[in-house]
């Protein structure tokens, strides 16, 4: 760089001459313009904006003006940068916008590609309807009670006033557990879940209010309709004067939590040793609500057009039961009430046949996920 | 039970427009179960009117012998000359009287009568036999042959009452007097507020001494018996056609007058009856408990030896019947030769109990047990010998011996005592004392007292024994469809329990991780445990094994999970599912060894703890188990790339998420245990109180497993016990305390003999790292003989440090990373790879 040469006349200095300035800078403009890519942009830029480029030696006149032409060179010289950096700028986004929109294009993919890498799993709807049906008294302050499934006959018959000669002792509907040397084990496979109360009422001082879910046995055959193992879900409360209107309540409180608020429960009169009074319950048709009962035209296949379905037995608790487990009857009452597992799974959900719920096909089961 | 309308009109007036429908629903709400309505009739149309035979004449050269026959039919046919038909029955005779339908008819299922070509004849209509006419088998298999004083062209959809509906009623146990036309006419008596006829309100002749004999010798067993005895009988005297039709539509099969007249009386009063030939009876009849090794040969034709326990009726020779539940053979009336002439009547009542013992021990139910069992009314029995006995006079021309036998026990009415508010206070309804009283009068009860009601109970309601029996009816009569809807309130709860929320998550996260429960039987038996190569004092080849069970091939219950889910892993494979990843968790059963029977205990009061802690040691080990098996596929191939195949590492991983849930650090170590590939057996543990237990297994199947069960190649299986992840578990988690001071990384590869388990090497490297460690990770195993020497492998671990106040240096990292070599150096033998 020349030294500061006082003498100087600027207007002799040829490249910065107005006229030159403006040259240099409608260059660099034409230049970038021009560029159509990134790369010739850059080229552009350092032809243009580079140490070596004629602004960046124009600029580097300047110190050699005599002080009094400095500050006129300076000024346009840096109008010129900053007009030709401002375009540069300009057209970097503008070629940069232009490359990520290329770019992203070229990254599409087909979002509709299936992905099945690890098909999910599912829990058995069996499963999941008992933690249902439990989660709605959960909700009202019922625990839930387990017991074993191999029980002792005096808890699942004896205590619960299901005398010795009763027939649901017999072989016609229950698995005996072989005792040593061909005598009576005194066990069974619990024909239902009932035993769990009789445990949860010897376990606890009342008022008791559990729920019992759980597997229970019967010889019977399997079929489209029966199962030697189901699953049932039972109810005990035990506390002082309670009737058998809280009864009806309660149950009319279940088919609306679980069926919706305009379902509501019917009670018929009935037979069970473990009961009294006892009593069918129904739920109204859940689908048809009745609607279909009479009316050819409007056949309810879930209820057959009875506009009631079957849901299980219930009652207040035998005063005989309540004495068996150590509570005085004479101070407390109490309901119960239980049913089937797989017969509200198949009226619940369309199932036609009770072998597909024990066979463990995947198909089957992977549907329903992990809650029903 | 099956009830025909018209029968039941007869003991209450009902409306007569009331359908059987009507009826039903009303008896429904009254508590008993009636199944079905039947129409019967419902699509009959006539003209169906008596006939009488004309000629007949024989076709010949058919396959089957065929008559064309002439027959009177009146002015039914609306000319008078006699209708032409053939016939392909042949248990008729000219100038018998039959049932003949015209042209024009439909018979009952749609079937329209019109003149046909058939063998070589035009017939103009049908003679018809009961089936066709949808009135039951009546024996016969073949036409309605009337008897002969029905006149020609009376309408026969009348006469032989064609059209009713007939209420089937299930009769639950508690319910046995409704196994009658007066037990279920008593009920709609009551539904519809109407007074009841009472059929056993009838004249009954006072009891002397000139009755056949009888000797109770069991008056527990036996607590009446009523003798009466009937001579002079016309051998030749069939049942009217009112008396078989009701049997009929009753689901009884007429048989013989008396024995018809015994069935229609049982039916008619719920009293079970039976007719014994006077003249095959030898003196007196008795009443007793079998001897040792008797026989009886029943009705049925079958000889049975008696248990000591059973009732007999007995004569001077010995047994002649099973009380309450058949008759024997060597006393029965003869209905095939028509020679009984004298008949003794037997009306008796048994101890329920023993006659259901009896006709479960002999497997024979009959008409007569199904109701002693459920009770029958004591006070019908002479009632109902009386209404025999006058049957059988008016039907069968006999006539009544004057002897009357009656043995009876003495006994009183059962009364309960039941606050008159007892009911509202089972039903949560104010019903009011008069309302309680009138409701326990129309069953048939008599009441006293004001507070306290004094309630004598009716000999036909053995079933009211208790205050909430009495309950029960009040409740029933007002309607549990009027019960109100109230809920109470219980105790504010806990929630699930830990146990509880437990066996939720593992599933969740089984079925999150890809997993599919199914629910398998627990019935297996030694085969299964062949298959899956257990040695043969393996523990799990100990079971519980069933007295009944419904395959003899599975008579026990599972010890271990994997034969059912492996079972459903087989069938899902086998229907064309490949790619299998199943779990369940449900409990298996190992008996204790220390069963022993526990002592029968009384039902009345509460056990001991003693005495209950003595029926829970008769009760085998019932664990909670989860498994899970995996075949095929794990990550399936695609699009993205290659698929992965299930292998042991994913069964072991699956015990480590279950471990996880349970907040239990699973211990891994190598082991060979069937039914697992021995080289590719984990063998789980936790830590109990401090001390380590096998809680489980998990690897690749032993591939002689997989051939003995069909099971698709390299089958996968982990078998755990929930119960021990359980008692393992940590509780509630302590938050860690995050450094966001940098992170130093390390690594490091390491060369150890090939069996050193890299379990030990990362245990040694994490104590050896000491505090500043963060985490470490098996980032690649790596084997060369070439470069490592024979038999040896190299881990490569990547580790994290960092420290919570400060940035380590690198001498810092360095250090503990040289201290963690070290102790793998000395624990396992290894080197760092150069």
């Amino acid at each position: 760089m020349s030294a500061p040469n006082k003498s100087y006349d600027p207007v002799e200095v040829e490249a910065l001459k107005p006229e030159e300035i403006e040259r240099m800078r409608d260059e660099a403009l034409a230049a970038f313009a021009a560029a159509d890519s990134l790369d010739a942009l850059h080229e552009a830029k350092v032809a243009h904006t580079g140490p070596a480029s004629p602004l960046a030696l124009a600029n580097r006149e300047i110190g050699a003006l005599p002080p009094h032409a400095k500050a006129d060179a300076g000024k346009r010289v840096g109008m010129a940068r900053g007009a030709v950096n401002k375009a540069l700028a300009a057209r970097q986004g503008e070629l940069e916008a232009e490359r990520d929109a290329r770019v992203l294009v070229e990254e599409a993919v087909d979002v509709t590609l299936p992905y099945d890498r690890v098909p999910a799993g599912a829990r058995h709807p069996l499963t999941t309807m008992m933690e249902r049906v439990a989660d709605v008294f959960v909700a009202m302050g019922y625990e839930i009670a387990e017991g074993p499934e191999a029980e002792a006959e005096w808890f699942n018959f004896d205590a619960l006033n299901i005398a010795p000669d009763h027939p649901a002792r017999t072989m016609q509907d229950t698995f005996f557990v072989e005792g040593g040397k061909g005598e009576d084990s005194g066990v069974v496979l619990r024909t239902h879940t009932s035993p769990v109360q009789i445990r949860s009422l010897l376990d606890r001082e009342p008022p008791v209010y559990v729920v019992c879910p759980g597997r229970v046995y019967r010889t019977d055959e399997l079929d489209a309709t029966h199962t030697p193992v189901f699953h049932q879900i039972e109810l005990l409360a035990v506390d002082e004067g309670l009737t058998m209107a809280d009864l009806k309540g309660t149950l009319d409180h279940m088919v609306q939590s679980l069926f919706g608020a305009d379902m509501k429960t019917r009670l018929r009169p009935n037979y069970f040793p473990f009961t009294e009074p006892s009593a069918e319950m129904d739920m109204l048709c859940y689908v048809c609500k009745g609607a279909s009962v009479g009316d050819p035209d409007r056949p309810c296949r879930t209820c057959s057009s009875e506009g009631w379905i079957e849901l299980g037995g219930c009652g207040m608790v035998n005063p005989r039961v309540l004495a068996a487990c150590g509570v005085d009857p004479e101070k407390y009452s109490g309901f119960a009430f239980g049913f089937g597992i797989e017969r509200m799974l198949m009226f619940r959900h369309n199932v036609e046949d009770m072998r597909d719920m024990v066979e463990g096909d995947v198909r089957f089961t992977r549907p329903f996920g992990m809650e029903i | 039970m099956r009830v025909p309308l018209s029968w039941l009109r007869e003991y209450v007036d009902l409306p007569a427009t009331e359908t059987g429908r009507d009826v039903q629903a009303k008896l429904i709400s009254a508590g008993l179960e009636v199944e079905t309505v039947e129409q019967l009739g419902a699509d009959l149309k006539g003209p169906l009117v008596v006939g009488q035979v004309l000629t007949i004449e024989e076709l010949e050269g058919f396959k089957k012998p065929i008559r064309f026959c002439t027959v009177d039919v009146g002015r039914a046919n609306g000319t008078g000359e006699p209708q032409e038909i053939v016939c392909g029955a042949r248990n008729f005779s000219v100038g018998d009287k039959v049932v003949v339908v015209l042209p024009g008819a439909t018979l009952p299922g749609g079937f329209s009568i019109s003149a046909r070509k058939t063998y070589g004849k035009t017939s103009h209509g049908m003679i018809c036999s009961a089936e066709e006419l949808g009135m039951g088998d009546d024996g016969t298999h073949g036409i309605i042959v009337l008897p002969p004083e029905h006149e020609v062209g009376t309408d026969a959809i009348e006469l032989l009452q064609l059209v009713d509906e007939v209420l089937d009623i299930a009769v639950t146990p508690d319910r046995g007097y409704c196994l009658s036309l007066r037990g279920v006419a008593r009920e709609a008596a009551i539904a519809y507020g109407r007074p009841l006829l009472d059929p056993a309100l009838l004249d009954v002749p006072a009891p002397n001494a000139y009755g056949h004999p009888v000797k109770v010798s069991d008056p527990f067993g036996c607590d009446r018996f009523t003798a009466r005895t009937v001579t002079g009988l016309d051998p030749e005297a069939r049942s009217p056609i009112w008396l078989q039709r009701r049997l009929q539509k009753a689901g009884m099969r007429p048989i013989s007058l008396a024995v018809d007249i015994t069935n229609y009386v049982m039916l008619e009063l719920g009293q079970p009856l039976h007719a014994y030939d006077r003249t095959r009876v030898q003196g007196a009849i008795g009443v007793r408990r079998a001897e040792r090794g008797e026989q009886l040969t029943t009705l049925d034709g079958v000889t049975r030896t008696l248990s000591t326990e059973d009732l007999v009726i007995t004569d001077e020779r010995g047994p002649i019947g099973l009380a309450g539940v058949m008759g024997g053979a060597n006393t029965e009336i003869d209905d095939t030769e028509g020679t009984t002439t004298e008949v003794v009547i037997e009306a008796a009542h048994f101890d329920p109990v023993a006659i259901a013992r009896t006709a479960r021990r002999h497997k024979l139910s009959s008409e007569a047990s199904r109701r002693f069992e459920r009770g029958v009314d004591p006070q019908a029995a002479s009632a109902a010998a009386q209404r025999t006995v006058d049957l059988l006079v008016l039907l069968a021309g006999g006539t009544a011996d004057a002897g009357v036998t009656e043995v009876v026990a003495p006994s009183a009415p059962r009364t309960i005592t039941i606050p008159a508010d007892h009911p509202d206070k089972v039903a949560g309804v104010s019903y009011g004392r008069e309302t309680v009283v009138r409701r326990l009068q129309q069953i048939g009860c008599d009441v006293y007292g004001a507070d306290e009601l004094i309630v004598t109970v009716p000999s036909w309601r053995s079933d009211l024994t208790d205050p909430n029996d009495l309950a029960e009816e009040v409740i029933r009569l007002e309607g549990y469809e009027n019960l109100p809807s109230t809920l109470p309130r219980p105790l504010p709860g806990h929630g699930l329990t830990d146990r509880q929320r437990l066996h939720r998550r593992v599933g969740r996260a089984l079925a999150g991780a890809g997993y599919v429960e199914a629910l398998n039987y627990p019935f297996l038996g030694p085969a299964a445990f062949d298959q899956l190569g257990l040695d043969a004092d393996d523990p799990r080849r100990t079971v519980v094994t069933l007295v009944n069970p419904l395959s003899d091939e599975e008579p026990a219950l599972r010890t271990t999970l994997l034969p059912g889910l492996l079972g459903a892993l087989r069938r899902n494979d086998g229907r064309g599912g490949h790619d299998l990843a199943l779990f369940e968790t449900g409990l298996v059963f190992r008996p204790t060894g220390r069963e022993e029977i526990p002592a029968r205990l009384p039902a009345d009061r509460k056990p001991t703890p003693d005495q209950l802690a003595a029926l829970d040691a008769a009760l085998p080990h019932q664990p909670r188990r989860v498994a899970v098996v995996l075949a095929g596929a794990r990550e399936q191939a695609g699009w993205w790339g290659k698929g992965r195949p299930s292998d042991w590492a994913d069964a072991v991983e699956a015990a480590r998420t279950v471990a996880r849930e349970a907040g239990a650090e699973l211990i891994v170590r190598a082991d060979q245990h069937a039914p697992w590939h021995p080289g590719r057996c984990a063998a789980l543990y936790v830590r109990v109180d401090g001390e380590e237990v096998l809680a489980g297994h998990a690897g690749e199947l032993h591939p002689r497993v997989v051939k003995a069960m069909h099971l698709p190649e390299r089958t996968c299986a982990m078998e755990i016990e929930l119960d021990l992840l359980e008692q393992a578990g940590d509780g509630i988690v302590r938050a860690p305390r995050i450094s966001s001071f940098p992170v130093a990384t390390q690594d490091v590869a390491l060369v150890v003999d090939k069996p050193v388990p890299a379990a030990e090497v990362e245990a040694a490297l994490r104590e050896g790292a000491g505090e500043l460690l963060e985490a470490i990770r098996l980032f690649d195993v790596y084997e060369n003989a070439e470069q490592l020497g024979d038999g040896r492998k190299s881990l490569a671990y990547a580790l994290r440090f960092r420290a919570p106040d400060r940035t380590l240096t690198v001498d810092e990292a360095s250090a503990a990373r040289d201290a963690a070599v070290a102790l793998a150096a000395e624990r396992t033998g290894a080197a760092l790879r150069g």
